[in-house]
């Protein structure tokens, strides 16, 4: 027992009872807590609707991956442990911060079933935590205020900095852990005054410190700081608590839930408007996020959970080539206009066009889609379906560049961007080296075959890429595969038209494929394009055939003995794989390719420091060919650099829309005598036996 | 301000190949696909960012079978207020003279401040606006690719003459412009604007209903197409060979042949 | 005797080249027609175009007003129709002015009218067989005019063999007192020039298009110097605006431009199908290219291979003459 009286006996002044003030600053505290959170549920209550909550069980492996596991932390080292170490501390310091309130008021409490060994692990473990929080916060300290990575920096169109409210953050957690320490210390040390030991304090953590500086102070100064600390702990801790929804700490409190309602089918696009059918979408008064309240509120919880750790922009291909585009301002800017609008006292101020007040369009149409941002989010924000929902809302207010009007119409039109006639989709089959070896079957008029090669538009008209179908159709034969094409009757299958906010051509295009494909009475599909498999994967879901990538077909057919292959051809040269985004990140095939390429023997594999799911985008795909925000250099361009850097002579994809851009890029960046592009399935065709 | 804008629905210049049918004298119209005269587009664009500013109203008129109504419903769904179609089979086989005639009769009972064609179509005439002006007697501008509002009597507009020089003038109102591409940037519109007005009506006049006197339109035209034809297409390029100069000599011929050199 | 007269269009004391090809252009239409040039002006330009002009024609009507200094459609219009008997054909040229004049012309004389015309195949009676474009040039239509009570005719630039020296001593005669009515709605303020640097390619009829094979920033002078000596306009492929070589507006491509001229110039660029997407019209395209087998040259119709910076300089003396 402790010599010194506790908060709950003490008087100050004599008279004023400590247990009185024990009550008044967590009634205050929290009361303007739960104030405060009632504002900042308000917008939320006002968005737009998001999804039932669903799967509950899988939404709870997932706080478990990613909240309570810190999935992603690691993947920036430094940051990342600093950022573990605290968050286990503090949920570990929760239970110590929870029985310190209570002491306040009832001297000697202790939580139920903490009184025995369980309670000394705890004390153990606490200290050290503590320690280890404390020692965390220095450290993010000093990478914030005198390293500042880039990644932190705010360039000045994008707001203000926000490296002083990390600091001051840091600073209350430090005095939290400083407080708490010193009120342990110093009741060590006076027990150890009154009765020769005292309570056994881990070695080295900051309350043995602590402890240890105490050891020569008088009793009374033992009971001021005793009392001083323990206020100062219980005033901090509800400044803290308070001060967390006013900034990117709200994530302290939000992110959980956050983790909660993540989007768990990866490569999707959300639906306009969560309850309204496809068939009920013309009947909706207006398309898309146009005004803040058009978000829903689950993408408004996104926006309050951003800890503004700037990961998503350092690893935005669209930022890394300086297109106006940076994720983390996506969410900033919306959070801030949130605050904005939504003030803690006084009214509500109605909101106006995004356009009028945060985003520009050339900002929006930036996006690639290409996922890096939401793969590295610790906290599992999704930026996909937010870029989306806002070309939803300018697309219906007619705010598309006329460089993209063009292939929109042309696919209205005549189902391709290019506006090239539908009958010449099945032309690349007449290539006259390429009949005589290959016959490709057109299911039209009754035909049909086991397997559907679905094209798309780029590989159907794209002279340069027409080599990918040839190439795919060999194999497939070789394969012994029993496939056809649908020829003039393939639309584009419309991955980034939905991905572009044009929803109802979307729609057009995607019933008139599956039409044609249920009627061509195929078993499954097969495609060598990841936009095409990604839209007939997750885009299609009223088609419910099996769709395989052409890669996974290799190696099935290469492990079934189906497919054999030569030696490699030119075993001097060094190969790289590029991940496609749509065939990575969206769809997690980064095996299959990898072992076709590995089961061409002699052939000499490496790989780039960016690869599977920290793949750099190319360019981007669909759509993106005919759309040019400014930018300083082209991320294709970077990507050949990079693999340049790993030494590659051969860059090996496996997306048609990655070919046009990495051997474009070869050329932009004079790379043609030591470099080239391929193909997966031209590069396996060659070394078919 | 009453804006009239005039349109037309055409082959889509960029969306079409275009080969003859197999008797050589019309197009292969089955594959193709028609859409708004995409300088018709501009002029709607226009009057639409005009009305905003100003106030008014904008309609728009195309004379044409049922299906020129799709190109109607399309500049509606960009924001033109309502659509006329003037048809009647009667009004087949018109030349410019003869759509000018019934445009004329269209306008005639109304008081539009401004009408509004595009500077060209699929003829490549570039013919309705002048005539129709002259009819009417009220001034016109050629190739306009700026307006500026002064007041209720007059406008300024810019041409676009030879060169990319803008050639600037006072035009009094009412009066009639012909828009060139580039004026401004056309909205997109999509098929769910396009679904939006699909149930508004448009009405639909006739000869009579437009009390046409039907001589001097349709087959009454002075101006009759007798058939179209394609130019020789070789497959490949000619590959031009020998002495530079003697591969230059046969280049400058060929320029000077199609128009390449002046 | 089919009466022809034709709008001399003319740039302060010149003509423009239009005026020299009028005569093939009517010879083509009835090769005994009476060729009448009409000169609209003031003063001393005027004087010197008509004098110019009685070489190349029999007959030049002179028109001099104070309010032709700068043509005005309008007021040419009423002039026009007070001294052109109403049965002839008058040829104008389908450029920015003739689009300006010629359809209301047209109504105000009562007449056929016919625009952009590129051949003539004669008169058959009361009929004038035209030959024209439609379609961005995609398709030539054969066009029967009735000239039974006269035609104005807009005729393409380019399309007619011009006249070298003209040999003729024709007779100038001075109509301006027929003018009354010079009043218009409409008042020409000013020109305003277009800046520099900023070419539109969509509306040229040629283009020196130039791709990789130009190599090097200085080099693009090679271009612009046959462009000029062309009368085209420089446009480019895609490397050359990521070289920032030269601005977005001037590239061709399917995310750039969309261009329709009449020749198209491929220098050095292999022809790629985002390239070419941004082609339309069918233009008359000439490629050079050092790679024989640069694709460029299955869409071409002329195709040339050579080192473009050797070539160019050289096509350029020649055509500069």
């Amino acid at each position: 027992m402790t010599s010194l009286i506790g908060p709950a006996n003490f008087k100050f002044f004599g008279f004023l009872p400590g247990f009185f003030l024990s009550i008044l600053i967590p009634v205050i505290g929290i009361g303007i807590f739960i104030y405060i959170m009632a504002r900042r549920l308000a917008p939320l209550v006002r968005a737009a609707p998001n999804h039932k909550i669903d799967r509950v069980f899988e939404r709870i492996i997932n706080l478990f991956k990613l909240w309570l596991g810190q999935k992603k932390q690691p993947r920036y080292k430094t940051a990342g442990i600093i950022h573990i170490i605290i968050f286990f501390g503090f949920l570990i310091l929760s239970i110590r911060s929870i029985s310190l309130v209570i002491i306040g008021v009832s001297q000697g409490f202790v939580v139920p079933g903490f009184d025995g060994i369980i309670g000394d692990i705890y004390n153990f473990l606490k200290d050290y935590a503590a320690t280890a929080v404390f020692i965390a916060c220095i450290a993010a300290a000093i990478i914030r205020g005198i390293i500042k990575p880039e990644r932190y920096k705010v360039p000045a169109k994008y707001g203000k900095d926000h490296t002083s409210e990390a600091i001051l953050v840091l600073g209350f957690i430090s005095i939290l852990m400083i407080s708490e320490s010193l009120f342990e210390g110093s009741n060590a040390v006076a027990e150890f005054h009154s009765t020769g030991h005292s309570e056994f304090l881990a070695p080295l953590s900051l309350g043995w410190i602590f402890k240890s500086l105490l050891m020569d102070v008088s009793q009374s100064y033992l009971q001021g700081i005793y009392i001083g600390m323990y206020y100062l702990h219980d005033i901090t801790f509800f400044f803290f608590l308070c001060f967390l929804p006013l900034g990117k700490h709200f994530h302290v409190i939000t992110s959980i839930f956050n983790v909660f309602f993540i989007k768990l089918d990866k490569g999707t696009v959300k639906p306009v408007r969560y309850g309204v059918s496809n068939e009920e979408l013309d009947d909706l008064e207006s398309f898309g996020v146009k005004k803040l309240e058009d978000f829903t509120w689950k993408q408004m919880l996104n926006f309050y959970s951003c800890a503004d750790c700037g990961r998503c922009s350092d690893k935005c291909p669209a930022n890394a080539v300086g297109r106006p585009l940076s994720p983390r301002f996506i969410t900033i800017k919306a959070r801030d206009l949130i605050f904005e609008n939504y003030p803690l006292s006084g009214k509500i101020y109605k909101s106006k066009f995004l356009f009028d007040d945060i985003y520009s369009e050339d900002e929006i149409w930036s996006c690639t889609t290409c996922g890096a941002c939401e793969e590295e989010c610790p906290v599992g924000n999704e930026y996909i379906d937010k870029i989306v929902d806002i070309r939803r809302g300018m697309v219906d207010e007619g705010m598309v560049p006329q460089s993209l009007q063009k292939p929109l119409k042309a696919l209205e039109k005549r189902g391709n961007p290019y506006g090239t006639m539908e009958k010449k989709r099945a032309d690349w089959i007449k290539d006259k080296e390429f009949a005589e070896q290959c016959n490709v079957k057109i299911l039209e008029k009754g035909k049909t075959a086991d397997t559907l090669y679905f094209v798309d538009s780029i590989t159907s008209f794209d002279d340069n890429i027409q080599n990918i179908a040839r190439s795919t159709s060999k194999i497939l034969t070789r394969a012994g595969i029993d496939f056809g094409i649908l020829g003039k009757k393939e639309k584009d299958s419309g991955h980034e038209v939905l991905r572009f906010g044009e929803e109802m051509l979307f729609q057009d295009l995607k019933e008139q494929n599956i039409e044609e494909i249920l009627e061509s009475n195929v078993k499954n599909i097969v495609t060598a394009d990841p936009h095409a498999y990604n839209a007939l994967k997750n885009d299609y879901k009223d088609c419910s055939l099996p769709v395989k990538h052409i890669s996974q077909v290799i190696v099935e057919k290469i492990k079934s003995g189906a497919l054999t292959l030569k030696p490699a051809l030119e075993p001097d040269k060094i190969y790289v794989y590029h991940d496609p985004c749509y065939l990575g990140r969206h769809n997690e095939i980064y095996e299959d390719p990898r072992q076709a390429l590995d089961a061409i023997k002699g052939l000499k594999r490496i790989e780039m420091k960016k690869s599977r799911d920290d793949s750099f985008c190319c360019g981007g795909g669909g759509l993106m060919l005919f759309y040019e925000p400014e930018e300083d250099t082209r991320m294709g361009v970077l990507r050949v650099n990079m693999a340049h850097e790993a030494g590659a002579d051969v860059i090996v994809t496996a997306c048609p829309f990655c070919l046009v851009n990495i051997q474009d890029a070869i050329k932009v960046a004079g790379k043609e005598e030591e470099m080239e592009a391929l193909d997966l399935a031209q590069l396996i065709e060659q070394h078919l036996i | 301000m009453e804006i009239l804008v005039c349109v037309k629905r055409v082959p889509d210049t960029a969306e079409n190949e275009f080969e003859l049918n197999s008797e050589g004298n019309d197009l292969d119209r089955d594959d193709l696909v028609y859409s708004v005269n995409e300088w018709d587009n501009y002029a709607v664009e226009e009057a639409i960012q005009i009305v905003d500013k100003i106030g008014g109203n904008v309609t728009v008129v195309t004379v044409g079978d049922d299906e020129s109504e799709e190109v109607l419903r399309r500049e509606m769904a960009m924001g033109a207020n309502q659509g006329v179609l003037l048809s009647d089979d009667a009004f087949e086989g018109s030349d410019g003279k003869g759509i000018a005639s019934i445009l004329k009769a269209g306008v005639e009972k109304k008081n539009y401040d401004l009408i509004l064609t595009g500077a060209q179509a699929d003829e490549g005439a570039g013919q309705v606006g002048g005539m129709l002006a002259a009819m009417l007697d009220i001034p016109y501008a050629s190739l306009v690719n700026k307006i500026d509002i002064k007041d209720d009597k007059k406008i300024v507009v810019g041409r676009e003459i030879e060169g990319g020089n803008q050639e600037m003038n006072e035009i009094e109102l009412p009066c009639v412009l012909s828009i060139q591409t580039g004026i401004n940037e056309p909205r997109y519109v999509g098929i769910r604007g396009i679904r939006k007005v699909a149930k508004v009506k448009i009405p639909v006049k006739s000869a009579s209903d437009l009390g046409l006197d039907t001589a001097s339109i349709g087959s009454g035209a002075k101006v009759k197409r007798v058939d179209y034809f394609v130019p020789d297409i070789g497959d490949g390029a000619e590959m031009l060979e020998g002495s530079t100069d003697e591969i230059i000599e046969k280049l400058i011929e060929k320029l000077k042949a199609k128009g390449g050199l002046s | 005797m089919t009466q022809i007269f034709v709008y001399i269009p003319h740039n302060h004391d010149i003509a423009e080249d239009i005026a020299f090809e009028y005569l093939d252009a009517a010879r083509k239409i009835d090769s005994s027609a009476s060729v009448t040039a009409v000169v609209a002006g003031s003063g001393d330009n005027l004087d010197k175009v008509a004098t110019s002009m009685a070489s190349l024609y029999k007959e030049v009507i002179k028109l001099d007003n104070e309010a032709f200094a700068y043509p005005n459609s309008e007021i040419i219009r009423k002039a026009l129709c007070s001294i052109i008997s109403s049965d002839a054909i008058l040829l104008i040229p389908h450029n920015t002015f003739g689009m300006d004049l010629a359809p209301g012309l047209s109504i105000k004389m009562d007449s056929a009218f016919a625009a952009d015309v590129v051949d003539f195949e004669g008169v058959d009676g009361s009929t004038l067989k035209i030959i024209r474009q439609e379609l961005g040039g995609a398709v030539s239509t054969h066009v029967s005019c009735d000239i039974s009570s006269g035609a104005v005719i807009t005729i393409r630039p380019g399309s007619f063999a011009p006249m070298e020296d003209g040999t003729e001593s024709g007779t100038i005669i001075d109509k301006s007192d027929d003018i009354k009515d010079v009043s218009s709605k409409r008042q020409f303020l000013e020109i305003v020039e277009a800046e520099v640097g900023d070419v539109d390619i969509t509306k040229s009829d040629a283009l020196v298009s130039i791709g990789r094979g130009i190599e090097e920033e200085d080099n693009i002078e090679i271009a612009e110097e046959l462009a000029k000596a062309m009368g085209a306009v420089v446009s480019c492929s895609r490397p050359i605006v990521d070289a920032k070589w030269l601005e977005k507006s001037r590239q061709v491509g399917t995310s750039g431009q969309t261009v329709k001229p009449k020749v198209y110039m491929a220098m050095g660029i292999s022809g790629s199908f985002q390239h070419m997407g941004g082609i339309k019209g069918n233009p008359f395209i000439v490629a050079i290219n050092k790679n024989a087998k640069a694709p460029i040259f299955q869409v071409a119709d002329v195709g040339i291979v050579a080192d473009i910076l050797e070539f160019m300089p050289e096509l350029t003396e020649k055509i500069a003459g």
